[in-house]
């Protein structure tokens, strides 16, 4: 019930309307929540509403720092250990 | 969709993973409370408990709005619906939730109510536009995501005169119900339920923001981190968990960057705040009665408000009698400890609430976790060993 998906808009309506796509499938939706929507925006969408603009550049950024939590330990431990 | 994808990628969940068990240290646990029921639900669905070491636990907490809503505003929802002859519009989630004597609204509609269930508050107004003679109450539940667009639909009701369209309200504020868990005996006097930190809310942060957390990881000493709903979300929030713990830090901290800002969104927090107003109380299956954690509608909009607009008995409300639901909500006991679960309470048959909702624990450990977790009492296990 809480879950939200984001969504591309494809669209802007009048009254604060818009047409989203979603995997595949188009849905009006509301955006009276958010404001100065374009289209190409991601919005996260719950309930008919969008809730919320989803960042693509942060989305990157913390793809980014996932695969670093990883890689960046292990190879730091690499330079430690073989100094050891 | 670009984003979902890549948020679900196993190597990558494979390097986080490694990276969690590189820093978890083996000599302590870490208590983990998710709050909110999509992150059991992920949890859940994507394995995600399984890639965990094994001192790294989550606990379950209340953060599902169908899960926590008390029999008695179910009931009186019954009633509305069956005494006054409205329309009454609800979300889905709701439908098959048991009430008082096993009765749910879906019972309710077929012995002839005029129940629909509905997706967004944007159907509800339609349906009272195309039904002008009779009165329409939305049912509304939900946490910080669902109250904008109620608001929304109040206004906009008020906008085009839609005089016979109202709302029973029944939102409820996420920070009050952490505090009052918190606070509660269980987990100050008896320590029976240990949260060493929580993974704070995805989508009820994007409207309120991270900002209402930092209160806990102050006043409470616990760290806070603001995580997406995604499988590799739930991850890397816990490995910052983890981490704080580690350095005996406890602050709110914000994983989901893609979406939750500290202040959230300013307008949707307005509109709400027009609408809306705090009650001094409220009751929450399972945390009982928790002061300033719900909302009703303004007087200056009651015209709106179905609460104001149709009586309802004073009649007794009652769960049924062995369902855990409640401590199971508190994070003090798990599904397979109860008696019902699996046997007489399944999802096609719920006995409580917490099964009925795919947000729910019961619903979760029922779906993707009854065949590695069998039914038993935990206790057996470590008195054996
Ligand atoms: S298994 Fe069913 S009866 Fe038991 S706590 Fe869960 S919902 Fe309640």
């Amino acid at each position: 019930m809480c879950l939200a998906i984001p969504a591309k808009v494809v669209e802007l309506e009048d009254g604060d309307m818009a047409v989203v796509a979603l995997e595949g499938v188009r849905k009006r939706i509301s955006t009276a929540l958010v404001e100065d929507v374009a289209i190409g925006d991601y919005l996260l969408v719950h309930v008919g509403y969008a809730l919320h603009k989803v960042s693509p550049e942060e989305a990157s950024r913390t793809l980014a720092l996932m695969a670093e939590a990883g890689v960046l330990r292990e190879e730091l431990e690499e330079i430690t250990g073989g100094e050891q | 969709m670009k984003y979902v994808d890549e948020f679900r990628d196993r190597e990558l969940a494979k390097t986080v993973a490694e990276a969690i068990r590189r820093e978890a240290r083996p000599e302590r646990t870490y208590n983990i409370m998710e709050f909110c029921g999509g992150h059991t639900h992920a949890i859940f669905r994507y394995g995600v408990k399984d890639l965990m070491p094994e001192n790294v636990r989550f606990v379950h907490g209340p953060g599902c709005p169908v899960c926590v809503l008390p029999v008695r505003r179910l009931d009186d929802a019954v009633e509305i619906a069956e005494r006054h002859g409205v329309i009454l519009c609800t979300y889905g989630d709701m439908m098959r939730v048991p009430g008082t004597k096993q009765r749910s609204l879906i019972r309710a509609k077929a012995d002839g109510a005029d129940i629909r269930m509905v997706y967004s508050t944007l159907d509800a107004l339609k349906i009272a536009r195309d039904n002008p003679d009779r009165e329409v109450v939305f049912f509304a539940i939900g946490f910080e995501t669902t109250t904008p667009p109620t608001a929304v639909a109040i206004r906009q009701a008020e906008k085009e005169g839609l005089r016979n369209f109202s709302v029973f309200c029944n939102h409820v504020l996420t920070p009050s119900a952490i505090s009052h868990i918190l606070q509660s005996p269980e987990v100050r006097e008896l320590g029976t339920v240990r949260i060493d930190g929580f993974l704070g809310p995805s989508h009820v942060s994007s409207v309120i923001g991270s900002e209402p957390y930092e209160y806990f990881a102050e006043e409470f000493g616990k760290p806070v981190v603001i995580a997406g709903f995604e499988p590799l979300d739930v991850m890397q929030s816990a490995l910052m968990l983890i981490r704080q713990i580690n350095e005996g830090r406890h602050e709110v901290e914000n994983e989901y960057t893609r979406v939750v800002t500290r202040e959230g969104n300013l307008k949707a927090q307005s509109l709400v705040s027009e609408v809306f107003e705090l009650r001094t109380s409220f009751e929450w299956r399972g945390l009982g009665t928790v002061p300033y954690s719900a909302l009703k509608i303004r007087e200056a909009h009651a015209a709106f408000d179905a609460e104001r607009r149709f009586e309802v008995s004073e009649k007794k409300s009652r769960e049924v009698k062995s369902c855990e639901c409640p401590a199971i909500l508190r994070g003090v006991k798990k599904p397979t400890d109860c008696k019902l679960f699996g046997t007489v309470c399944t999802p096609d048959t719920p006995m409580g609430s917490c099964m009925v909702s795919s947000e729910g624990a019961c619903a979760a450990y029922w779906t993707y976790g009854r065949h590695r977790d069998p039914v038993r009492r935990p206790r057996a296990k470590e008195e054996a060993a």
